[in-house]
């Protein structure tokens, strides 16, 4: 409709503008057609993926009957889910660390924190298949402690990104209710629970999110980690992809951005459109 | 807020409860790993799976041969070309969410957000898709074929040959395309929140003062959102430049990169100590590159990423 509307497009209206608007469409068409055609080739029901057949369920029946394929997912999500939780400890902490205390080598702390952030991948990866060589970590070992590498791994780069999403959320609490809590008796405890700890919240969620789909997303450090028997989920699209191509992938992949999707959209439920812009 | 900061000598309990666990699991589960890849790059093979800490330099000399030197030149060629394009694509995209109004800005940036947020393997596996030997990208291209030849036929001269499939994946145009298409929202981020900070009088007396757009846009913009573009550029430049995914899905056997070779060392030549060399190296460069931005003396803080 803005298109056809009759008031003059004001200097700082770029958006406004035809050729900003057609810009901007392309560029979502760029970043959405090849998903959206994913997802709506998963119900096609042709081996050879390109021409529309008809629709099934066929290839989600396939995908769920392929148990090495549910498992991978079972495996992925308990990486992720117990990732998150002990990287929102440790980033909790670390992040009230830098927030709260002058120490020595401060910036010296500060700057290995965000090194597993903007090492690449793949040297992070290489680094934790040496050391879980070299330490002789056990292998073999019953579910879910068969995916304890993988899961230390993920916790070692996912933490950092929490830190740092805390501390920022934490300059902006208020000093004084901290020392009014402790002014009427409260213990280090009793603030740290009642007053940090809800003014952190919003900074503990969005630091959960980030880690959990951080966690679910990585492949490459996760393929230098696991063994034959700790596949998980990207792991056995990616052996998918490499040996054959089969709409049973289109199906997983489409959990997989539907379940990303839920994911936004609870965190989008928790704090608004804006909030999830502001944690960026 | 500096002077606001506690003392740890003061807070001596609750300091030591707070810090012992994040550095404990960083110095274990980061630093000891990094430093153990670190010896073995100065180590050799003395055996099938035996490693000896020799101090030898040869895998840094080896690394530096053409072969591996030309990969390495390339990978940063490569992720140039991809940041570079990125923000050609994206700086217009920034601009249109900056300007956009109240209500739809919110949205506009979760539209961006979402692909980022969405499994890298599995975008890297839709962009296949479409651009194999009969996605959609080659269907499109012979139908604008079979235009420009229907053209030819109306201005009387001999219509095209028939369309032949291109090979559009498995080369280096498709790496190209394929790390541009998962960084984007990378470069996108940073440029809006550097842009959204910009003071718009600013642009608004330019434009007043008899200024052109793109005149205003060289000289108010461009220099006044520089720590977003630079911030923009480092997010986008170093992971592309250790990319593993994209060109071992969608290149051709030429088109490897740096990311690519270590691989190999570890998974089939089994070289772990050269292959340590190359990590180093790549993480060295990546350095080098964080050290010229924060020369430029613009430390951009943008977000979280």
């Amino acid at each position: 409709m803005a298109l056809f509307n009759r008031q003059p497009i004001a200097p700082l209206e770029y958006t406004r503008k035809l050729w900003m608007r057609s810009w901007l469409g392309a560029t979502l068409l760029f970043l959405y057609a090849p998903l959206i055609l994913l997802m709506v080739f998963s119900f096609n029901d042709s081996k050879r993926n390109v021409v529309w057949k008809g629709f099934t369920f066929k290839y989600y029946e396939k995908a769920f009957a392929n148990e090495s394929l549910v498992e991978a997912m079972v495996n992925s999500l308990t990486i992720a889910l117990l990732a998150t939780v002990f990287s929102v400890i440790l980033g909790a902490l670390a992040g009230v660390m830098l927030w709260r205390f002058r120490f020595p080598m401060k910036s010296a702390v500060e700057g290995v924190m965000s090194l597993p952030i903007i090492v690449p991948e793949i040297c992070l990866g290489v680094a934790m298949l040496i050391f879980f060589a070299r330490m002789d970590w056990p292998t073999g070992l019953p579910w879910p402690l068969n995916l304890s590498a993988i899961t230390i791994a993920h916790i070692t780069f996912c933490f950092p990104f929490v830190a740092m999403v805390v501390r920022s959320r934490m300059a902006s609490f208020n000093r004084e209710q901290e020392e009014a809590a402790k002014d009427l008796g409260a213990s280090e405890w009793q603030t740290f629970r009642d007053i940090l700890l809800p003014h952190m919240r919003p900074g503990l969620i969005a630091g959960a999110l980030l880690s959990f789909t951080l966690s679910l997303d990585d492949f490459v450090i996760t393929f230098f980690t696991s063994g034959p028997d700790t596949i998980t989920f990207p792991v056995k699209v990616y052996s998918m992809v490499r040996f054959s191509v089969t709409p049973e992938v289109n199906a997983a992949s489409t959990i997989l951005i539907i379940l990303t999707i839920v994911l936004t959209a609870v965190a989008l439920k928790l704090q608004g459109v804006k909030g999830i812009a502001e944690t960026h | 807020m500096a002077g606001s900061l506690q003392d740890w000598r003061q807070h001596k309990r609750p300091f030591a409860a707070i810090v012992s666990a994040p550095i404990f699991w960083l110095v274990l589960f980061f630093l000891v790993p990094m430093g153990i890849v670190w010896l073995y790059s100065f180590g050799e093979n003395v055996g099938p799976a035996a490693i000896e800490i020799t101090g030898t330099l040869d895998n840094y000399k080896r690394a530096t041969e053409w072969l591996y030197l030309s990969i390495f030149l390339k990978s940063l060629a490569v992720a140039a070309l991809v940041t570079f394009i990125c923000l050609i694509v994206g700086f217009p995209v920034a601009m249109a969410i900056t300007f956009a109004t109240e209500k739809w800005r919110p949205w506009l940036l979760l539209a961006i957000m979402l692909p980022f947020w969405t499994n890298l393997l599995i975008r890297t596996y839709a962009l296949m898709m479409l651009m194999g030997q009969n996605g959609y990208a080659n269907k499109g291209l012979g139908a604008m074929w079979d235009g420009a030849s229907w053209l030819r036929t109306l201005v009387g001269l001999q219509p095209l040959e028939a369309w032949t499939p291109v090979q559009l994946l498995y080369n280096n145009f498709a790496v190209v395309l394929g790390l541009v298409y998962v960084h984007l929202p990378f470069m996108v981020l940073p440029l809006y929140s550097a842009l959204d900070r910009l003071d718009k009088s600013l642009i608004e007396a330019s434009l007043d003062l008899g200024a052109g757009h793109f005149r205003t846009l060289m000289k108010i913009v461009v220099p006044l959102a520089g720590s977003g573009i630079a911030a923009g550029v480092m997010i986008t430049l170093i992971p592309a430049l250790g990319a593993y995914l994209t060109p071992d899905l969608m290149g051709g056997t030429d088109s490897q990169m740096i990311a690519n070779v270590i691989e190999r060392q570890f998974k089939r030549a089994n070289d772990w100590p050269f292959g340590a060399a190359l990590s180093f190296l790549l993480i060295y460069a990546m350095f080098a590159l964080v050290a010229l931005q924060s020369l430029r003396g613009s430390r951009a803080k943008v977000g979280a990423h």
